[in-house]
């Protein structure tokens, strides 16, 4: 694996901010009427998309799920435009017609933002066949949540990319619970990146609290994925510090579970490194501190003042 | 006593075959279980096995002899010291025994036979390019796939056996061989996987065709087709498009009963974001599936499998295409409207022929050919003409294609009518196995008639 330098270092400290002030932020608005419909925040998982952000090209294609905002920052698209998607303005990545869980960026190979359970699996896997049919040596990283690790079309997913040797990185991201029901309640066999074995798909599982054992597994099994191996599954455990949804009270879980799970806070295991290294002071660390809550604000302001989509964008885009 | 062997029915469609090879001679011994013929059918080539032992007397059709009715006698197996009689014209007890048979035959063969009227419509005949020769719909399909691959490498084929089994029903004969197993690719029996890979294939770029070896089977994958194929464009503002044509046999069958024989014409009609064909002859089927694979958007087309064997002539110019989203106005007429579309096109003929003559009404047919976006120019144009309008298509009735129909002609025609709209559809149950009441619960030439007497008023 590539050493990692000082300002990959800074890059992922402030990519991981930008997340978690973005959904903060994006909590207020919804609290505010200003955000409608389902919203899932991303607070506590950043590790995992930033350290896989870490190790991509920028031809590479990406699927997820509904649980987006965060994979979008990480694609490096403007907060501005993604927050102006979840108030439904003309400014979205969307024009305003998907919102939180179906924004895409064709420009930047990010293909959704999916609001069915385990869709983006078969799909992601079908932007891999696309770029191995086209000889090109880009692979896709599909995010899949632990609850669609329980859904079908998964598994056709991966019998399917194994059969045909697709260039497809599966990541789960393990974050505990399924809506309210916890991986335990919902999966029989509880290390769900075993399950490519029956399809001879190699697997392993990674603390997601701890970007550089992300970025560590996802080195090795991009590489993996990008040498024409086929698929490679990655297990990532991660936890989600908010409810499901904006709505979810979250009452599933202990207080003490969380806060567990807040003592090994992802930001803050960066941040220790980066001042342990000397790579930047503590001054350094308050300007992007700073610097990131003014970007994430200008973005709320952004997305609060874009228009509404004209009526005539009701029926445009249905067909092209 | 000798025993006749007769050609047997190996697909549910079949009504005749063609004799490829022997695999006996005249003064073997046969035992039950031996094979004794390779049979070409609608569908493959196949061995078929003796039923009976004796000796081989005689060897009724050569080698390659083709279009062989189905229950015909081919050879005659019986005991060699007996006296062989070759009967050429058989005892009369087995004469009533065999037309019994053959009017069983007939009657089956009647709800699929396709080439009940096969006259070409004017507009057809008109066409200049027309070939000399007559296709099927199969072949029409199968060349038309050709072509465009031939024109684009983005195109590609998968489904369940299309490539190494030559297509469930021939209609990707050849395709491997030509194009190879990275464009030609068997998925495994796994629709909501393969339909979801396709689908983030087109999302990228390529324009795959996606065959379901039935449109029952696509209901395994509906999720993908609606929320991810038919969505997307929509959800991403315009930025990914999908590129996609899903095909297949749809509708009834022969006697496949309840899960193999559902018409899927309205479901996918009914959502915003998909396009709808349903070609009806072989000339259709080619301008039209070169309009759905050429099309930047999802498009289902619904073959018909009764419709495969159907002969006629077609186009043969590589860009000959037909526009999504037009009508055909397949006869004129002054008396009343039949708007319909696929196999229902061919008894709508039928039915209009007997109108003619036992009635003296001109009825105007209208083949939709497309069914989202639906042509309600030519529809409205007809009504306003004749007054008077039945619909005829082989789906339920609860909410189908003539369902809406009725409610844009009431509309924006009101008072053009004569007489209320009828639809004539489906029985409104599951499809059952008996071949009588597969009978009753089709759409029949006499169903038609009744509608167009009662928008005419005769009794």
């Amino acid at each position: 694996m590539k050493k990692l330098q000082k300002a990959d270092y800074i890059k992922m400290y402030s990519f991981m901010l930008k997340i978690r002030r973005f959904e903060e932020r994006a909590a207020q608005l919804y609290g505010m009427g200003k955000i409608g419909g389902f919203c899932h925040l991303y607070i506590g998982q950043e590790a995992v998309v930033v350290g896989i952000l870490m190790t991509i090209d920028k031809n590479d294609s990406v699927v997820t799920t509904y649980r987006d905002h965060g994979h979008m920052i990480a694609r490096g698209l403007d907060p501005k435009r993604i927050m102006a998607e979840l108030t439904g303005r003309e400014d979205g990545y969307s024009a305003g017609k998907g919102g939180s869980m179906h924004m895409f960026s064709k420009e930047n190979n990010f293909y959704g933002g999916h609001g069915i359970v385990g869709a983006q699996v078969p799909i992601g896997t079908g932007i891999a066949f696309t770029h191995k049919y086209n000889g090109e040596k880009n692979i896709c990283r599909t995010y899949i949540g632990d609850g669609a690790m329980n859904n079908g079309q998964v598994f056709e997913a991966f019998n399917l990319a194994a059969l045909w040797k697709l260039p497809v990185l599966y990541i789960i991201e393990n974050n505990k619970y399924g809506m309210g029901t916890s991986v335990d309640r919902a999966a029989a066999g509880l290390d769900l990146y075993k399950r490519g074995e029956a399809f001879g798909i190699p697997g392993e599982k990674v603390d997601g609290m701890n970007i550089f054992s992300v970025i560590e597994a996802a080195d090795k099994a991009g590489k993996y994925v990008r040498e024409g191996n086929g698929p490679y599954i990655i297990e990532v455990q991660t936890y989600r510090y908010r409810g499901h949804s904006m709505s979810d009270p979250a009452k599933y879980r202990t207080k003490e579970e969380l806060d567990n799970y807040k003592q090994t806070d992802p930001i803050e295991i960066v941040k220790a490194e980066i001042l342990k290294k000397k790579i930047a002071t503590n001054d350094e660390i308050e300007k992007i501190n700073k610097d990131t809550l003014e970007l994430i604000k200008n973005a709320a302001e952004f997305a609060t003042n874009s228009p509404f989509p004209k009526d005539s964008e009701l029926y445009t885009d249905v067909y092209l | 006593m000798s025993t006749e062997i007769l050609m047997p029915a190996l697909s549910p469609t079949m009504t005749e075959g063609n004799l490829s090879k022997w695999l006996i001679k005249k003064g073997d011994t046969v035992k039950a279980g031996d094979l004794i013929a390779e049979i070409e059918t609608d569908k493959a080539t196949m061995e078929v096995e003796a039923v009976d032992e004796g000796v081989v007397l005689d060897l009724l059709f050569k080698e390659g002899e083709a279009n062989i009715p189905v229950n015909k006698a081919i050879a005659i197996i019986g005991d060699p010291n007996e006296k062989v009689e070759v009967k050429k014209e058989a005892p009369i007890e087995k004469v009533i025994e065999e037309k019994k048979i053959e009017k069983n035959i007939e009657t089956k063969i009647e709800n699929k036979k396709a080439d009940i009227i096969d006259t070409p419509s004017p507009k057809i005949e008109e066409d200049r390019n027309l070939s000399s020769e007559e296709i099927t719909m199969r072949q029409a399909l199968r060349d038309t796939m050709a072509e465009e691959m031939r024109k684009d490498n983005k195109v590609f084929i998968l489904g369940e056996e299309v490539a190494e089994y030559q297509g469930a029903y021939k209609v990707t004969q050849g395709l491997l061989q030509e194009f190879g197993k990275e464009r030609v690719l068997d998925t495994p029996i796994s629709e909501h996987g393969f339909t979801g890979l396709a689908v983030g294939a087109a999302f990228k770029g390529l324009r795959p065709i996606l065959e379901f070896m039935t449109f029952n089977f696509s209901m395994q994958a509906i999720d993908q087709i609606i929320n991810s194929a038919a969505k997307t464009l929509y959800m991403s503002g315009g930025q990914i498009n999908c590129s996609i044509v899903f095909r297949g046999p749809n509708g009834a069958a022969a006697q496949v009963a309840a899960q193999h024989s559902q018409d899927f014409s309205s479901w996918y009609s009914q959502v915003p974001g998909l396009k709808v064909i349903a070609p009806s002859t072989p000339y259709n089927a080619k301008g039209l599936l070169r309009s759905a694979i050429s099309d930047p958007n999802p498009v289902i087309f619904l073959e018909n499998e009764i419709l495969y064997g159907l002969k006629g002539p077609v186009n043969n110019d590589v860009n000959f295409s037909i526009p999504i989203g037009k009508a055909n106005i397949e006869q004129e007429g002054k008396d009343l409207t039949i708007v319909t579309y696929s196999i229902m096109l061919q008894k709508s003929k039928e039915a209009a022929l007997r109108l003619k003559e036992e009635y003296n009404l001109d009825a105007e047919i209208i083949d939709l050919q497309t069914l989202r976006p639906l042509d309600t120019e030519t529809i409205l144009n007809s009504v306003k003409k004749t007054n008077r309008l039945i619909t005829v298509e082989e789906s339920w009735p609860f909410g189908s294609v003539g369902s809406e129909i009725a409610n844009i002609v009431q509309r924006d025609a009101f008072d053009y009518l004569d007489s209320p709209v009828i639809k004539v559809n489906s029985a409104d149950v599951p499809m059952p196995y008996a071949l009588s009441l597969e009978k009753l619960y089709l759409p029949q030439v006499d169903d038609i008639i009744n509608a167009a007497k009662k928008v005419s008023y005769i009794k």
